[in-house]
């Protein structure tokens, strides 16, 4: 509100400055001291000198001038006297020339046009004020000088990480502050500063294949979610140091997808699946990634529909897709076990997933559901077989 | 609410720029008093809002109040208190800003001060300075609004640019535009006059001064750029015939041209029509200027950020205000009274000659500016007119202006003595060759124009001495006479003296720099020993120190001359987290007017480091020279007489007496 309040005093003032003027002359007039006092307000207090040579002719008005000047300033010894008889000669004969043909403008005063001024100041000025700065501004905005923000404002995280930017300005060398640095940054988005964390982070706390894969995975991140060149090197470097590193080999696998070679990013994943404990938090992301090369074979049937809802979704939602998809097909293939195929896909799609518990808990629950059908559990049978299940 | 208030009074300067540039106008037609001065108040109260705007952009960037896009993009909250500060004009927004706070500056004081010129023409120019003013206002909050809020401000700003963290940054860009903007005003009359159909005697009274205070903060900005350049580019050049220093070389010259056409005008009441053109061009000039370094035409550290829209409209407001004024010229001008006449050779007749060869080096510098800009556009060719072509055009342009200005202020006024001045130069025609030919015994080889150049210089500032002595009658009265006489000069003549003598020094500094400027070049290790131009500079070591928002590498240089120890040379390299770049700062040694400089390159990884190292010899003189142009039009500024070209017959009674 105290805005508005502002904004109206300025406008009020702004409407003033043209109104002066216009208000001064109309009150002039009806004193009846027309033609004189042209100069305005400004003359106040100056005395009247001058005031009545304006309407005379500007030539006129200017020389007389200069003439007043002349004498003051040889009064005040500025200049010479023979330099200002010298000027004074010269202004008089030019004063001469001027004044011969010069036609003096009578001033008029046109109440109609100081009117339209007066509505211009008072309607157009708020009018073309308002109407530019209301798609502008942003009155709503309260101001955030830095040093309020500070005190009065919950330390954000953002409050955080400056304080540790700033001390890590001054103090390079501590690798545990980048160490912190790096992750917080990350989530920010602010990747480029993140993999600056980390590089010094492998600076000065050595190599690790961690911090290598971190790096690499910032470097993605900062480029968009493509796995550059430099970023793979990273990883590669990361591998080197420790082959079983997830996020290394994820991320190889990621990178082998987007030069098109699928089969490859399959292979990386398998193996990284493979040899990951059951409980690895990062299982459901591989397993979709691995879904989505097709590299786990068929998976619950995904119509294009879901899969190209499943590309805009984050690894984790889209880990929760598919594990609700293959619940589903296991409380269908519960209520009616007839359905081969179905079983094969829910045991593919547990080892695809990486539970292998459960992939042979589907098989013994599909052999009792098809037990009184020998044609189907002969195909059963063949099917587990191909899948490396048992014989 | 500061930012808000600001924004809303930037909006209500605009919506007064528009009334004061209709309703004057209006009233002149009308004569009507109280219309026309509507324009005074208008631009005072302009001037107050403009001034409330700046002042709250300056008071965000000092609180670093990051919801303002402005102070994120261009801010730090580590940043020292004066480069937060200088950093509001440091952008393109804020710089645009402080533009049309200057512009409504001079609008004020055209309105505070204008009480003795004639009601419609105050109320004529205060409406042109307004056209002006609306255009540019409407520019910076349709395309570079610098009150853009953020919504959730960032807590951290992105600093500004690290070349332009620098004292340099304080004094340039806002003398410079004391300059581009201080044209507006001989401009504004000029259009004023158009309008009005004649060319009243006030107007001459008015262009100098305005004009000579524009003349002196462009000459000082553009000295204090070519210097500020010089040291924190690191490789010590100082003029680069870049388009953009080109586009403040321009108004230089032609705004130089005005001042002295102003001068004719004022003295002798002739050359009206072409000062007027002067004052348009001039200003002109001055636009395209702005054009060529905000539009992003150019890429260059002045242009702070590239928009094609922005570049259209100023486009349009150049288009607009050259091609409005220079048609309003040719349809009125015709009607406007001629002055009075004189021989060619005569004062006017020497300052003639100084408008055409300046106009004509401002052409040549256009095109140079201009070519490759067309050549880009039009034939997608891409090409850069540097160095050579000026030193085969301008500079023959330049030496014949120079071998004539000792002339021109010995000559008399409508009828002058060519034979007479000649004699009077002669001793300085004389000590120019004596310096000749003792600086060719001394070099020998190098250039044989350098030589000849200096002895131009020495010339040029004998020529000005000469002056002196004839006016003061030195070696020739008794010294009191002399000393007398001196104080009774007046001070628009040492202003004349001064100004003339400073191109000179200029010269003498540019050749002795270009001629004899040695440099060494190499990767020094510690205690390694570089040797430049008698100087033994000894890498002492390397060291690392943190600076309020960067880190440096400074290397310390111990300098010595015949063993013996003169002082320790500090360069460094700075980099700046934030923005992730670096600078050099180099380290300068000053001797007299003779400069060591030295700046670092980059370090090996075996602790080397690249270093440059140069001696400039009297390249001190270089911006000694504008410094001296600019005190002399101070003193000229100063001088308070009427410059009426009056007879004197105590003048003619002393140019008869060398004859004697």
């Amino acid at each position: 509100m105290t805005l508005w309040f502002v904004f109206a005093l300025m406008t009020v003032a702004a409407i003033f400055a043209v109104l002066w003027p216009l208000g001064r002359r109309a009150r002039a007039q009806s004193q009846g001291s027309e033609g004189q006092g042209s100069e305005g307000q400004e003359s106040e207090g100056q005395g009247s000198e001058g005031q009545d040579t304006e309407n005379r002719g500007s030539e006129v008005a200017v020389y007389k001038d200069q003439l007043t000047e002349i004498e003051r300033d040889l009064g005040a010894g500025l200049i010479a006297a023979p330099e200002a008889e010298a000027a004074r000669v010269e202004i008089s004969r030019r004063l001469l020339a001027a004044a011969g043909h010069e036609p003096a403008p009578v001033p008029k005063a046109s109440l109609k046009w100081r009117r339209a001024a007066a509505v211009l100041a008072l309607v157009g000025l708020p009018l073309v004020a308002i109407g530019v700065y209301m798609p502008l501004g942003s009155p709503k905005l309260q101001d955030f000088p830095l040093a309020q923000r500070g005190s009065g404002m919950a330390r954000s995280l953002e409050t955080l990480v400056v304080q540790v930017e700033q001390h890590l300005e001054k103090n390079p060398t501590d690798g545990r502050g980048w160490n912190v640095l790096g992750p917080v940054l990350e989530r920010l988005g602010r990747f480029d500063d993140a993999a600056r964390a980390y590089r010094n982070s492998l600076t000065y706390n050595g190599e690790s294949a961690e911090r290598r894969s971190n790096l690499g995975e910032a470097l993605s991140a900062a480029a968009g979610g493509v796995v550059t060149a430099e970023a793979k090197t990273e990883f590669e470097r990361a591998r080197a140091l420790d082959a079983d590193d997830p996020k290394a080999n994820y991320f190889l696998g990621l990178a082998a997808e987007q030069d098109g070679r699928k089969d490859d990013a399959a292979t990386i994943w398998r193996a990284l699946l493979a040899k990951a404990p059951a409980d690895a938090p990062w299982r459901p992301v591989v397993q979709s990634a691995l879904a989505r090369v097709g590299g786990g074979g068929a998976l619950p049937a995904l119509s294009d529909e879901t899969i190209a809802a499943s590309r805009d979704m984050s690894e984790g939602d889209r880990g929760a897709m598919v594990r609700g998809m293959v619940e589903r097909l296991a409380t269908r293939l519960k209520q009616n076990g007839d359905d081969v195929e179905g079983w094969l896909r829910l045991v593919r799609a547990y080892l695809v997933m990486g539970d292998r518990d459960k992939a042979m808990g589907a098989s013994t629950d599909a052999r009792q559901a098809i037990a009184n059908d020998a044609e189907r559990l002969r195909q059963l049978n063949e099917g587990l077989k191909t899948l490396g299940l048992d014989g | 609410m500061i930012a808000e208030s600001g924004h809303y009074a930037l909006v209500l300067a605009l919506g007064l720029a528009l009334i004061q540039s209709i309703v004057p106008l209006i009233g002149a037609r009308l004569r009507d008093v109280a219309l026309m001065n509507v324009a005074r108040s208008a631009a005072l109260a302009q001037l107050l809002f403009v001034g409330a705007s700046f002042t709250a952009l300056v008071m965000l960037h000092v609180n670093s109040d990051f919801s303002v896009a402005n102070v994120y993009e261009n801010s730090h909250s580590m940043k020292p208190l004066i480069y937060k500060i200088t950093g509001v004009w440091g952008n393109h927004e804020g710089s645009m800003l402080l533009w049309v706070s200057i512009l409504a500056l001079f609008g004020g004081l055209v309105a505070a001060f204008g009480n003795n010129l004639p009601l419609s023409l105050r109320a004529h120019v205060l409406a042109v300075q307004a056209w002006i003013a609306s255009a540019f206002y409407l520019f910076i909050l349709v395309t570079s609004n610098p009150f853009l809020r953020i919504a959730n401000p960032p807590i951290e700003g992105r600093d500004l640019n690290p070349v332009l963290q620098d004292i340099g940054l304080a004094v340039h860009p806002p003398m410079l535009y004391l300059g581009y903007v201080g044209f507006s005003i001989s401009f504004s009359f000029a259009i004023a006059a158009l309008i009005e159909g004649r060319i009243d005697a006030a107007w001459a009274r008015w262009v100098r001064p305005w004009t000579l205070v524009a003349w002196i903060f462009l000459t000082l900005g553009i000295a204090m750029g070519s210097y500020w350049a010089y040291y924190e580019l690191g490789w010590g050049g100082w003029w680069f015939w870049d388009p953009v220093e080109n586009a403040s070389l321009m108004p230089w010259l032609a705004g130089t041209a005005l001042l002295h056409s102003a001068l004719v005008m004022e003295k002798r009441n002739a050359l009206k029509v072409w000062t007027l053109l002067l004052s348009i061009l001039t200003f002109s000039l001055s636009l395209l200027g702005t054009f060529l370094v905000r539009s992003g035409v150019i890429t260059s550290v002045h242009a702070f950020a590239t928009d094609p829209t922005r570049g259209v409209f100023i486009l349009l407001i150049l288009c607009l205000f050259i091609g409005g004024s220079l048609s309003l010229f040719a349809g009125r001008a015709t009607a406007l009274k001629q002055g009075g006449l004189f021989a060619p050779i005569s004062r006017e007749g020497a300052l003639v000659l100084n408008n055409l060869l300046l106009t004509v080096a401002c052409a040549v510098v256009l095109f140079g500016t201009l070519y490759p800009l067309a050549m880009e556009v039009l034939a997608d060719f891409k090409m850069s007119v540097g160095a050579p072509f000026y030193n085969l055009t301008f500079v023959p342009l330049f030496t014949l202006l120079l071998l004539a200005v000792p002339f021109g202020p010995l000559l008399a006024w409508k009828r002058g003595d060519l034979l007479g001045v000649t004699q009077r130069l002669l001793a300085a025609g004389v000590a120019g060759l004596v310096v000749i030919a003792i600086v060719w015994a001394w070099t020998r080889g190098g250039s044989a124009l350098a030589p000849l150049a200096i002895g131009l210089g020495v010339f040029v500032i004998a020529g000005a001495a000469t002056d002196l002595a004839e006016r003061t009658g030195l070696f020739r009265l008794p010294v009191a006479t002399t000393l007398h006489r001196a104080r009774g000069l007046p001070r628009s003549a040492w202003g004349a003296v001064f100004a003339h003598a400073g191109l000179g020094v200029a010269l003498i500094g540019i050749v002795c720099e270009t001629t004899w400027n040695s440099e060494y070049i190499a990767t020094m290790k510690q205690n390694d020993v570089a040797h430049v131009a008698g100087y033994d500079l000894k890498l002492d070591g390397l060291f690392s120190r943190q600076g309020p928002n960067y880190r440096e590498m400074i290397a310390e240089f111990n300098v010595s001359r015949d063993g013996e120890t003169l002082s320790v040379m500090t360069p460094s390299k700075r980099s700046f987290t934030t923005r992730g770049s670096s600078t050099t700062e180099a380290a300068l040694l000053t001797r007299g007017a003779s400069q060591l400089y030295v700046s670092l390159g980059d370090a090996t990884a075996e602790g080397a480091i690249a270093v440059r190292i140069y001696h400039k010899p009297l390249v001190l003189l270089i911006w000694w020279g504008p410094v001296l142009m600019a005190f002399g039009g101070v003193l000229s500024l100063s001088d308070r007489r009427l410059r009426v070209g009056a007879p004197k017959p105590a003048r003619a009674k002393q140019r008869l007496q060398p004859a004697e």
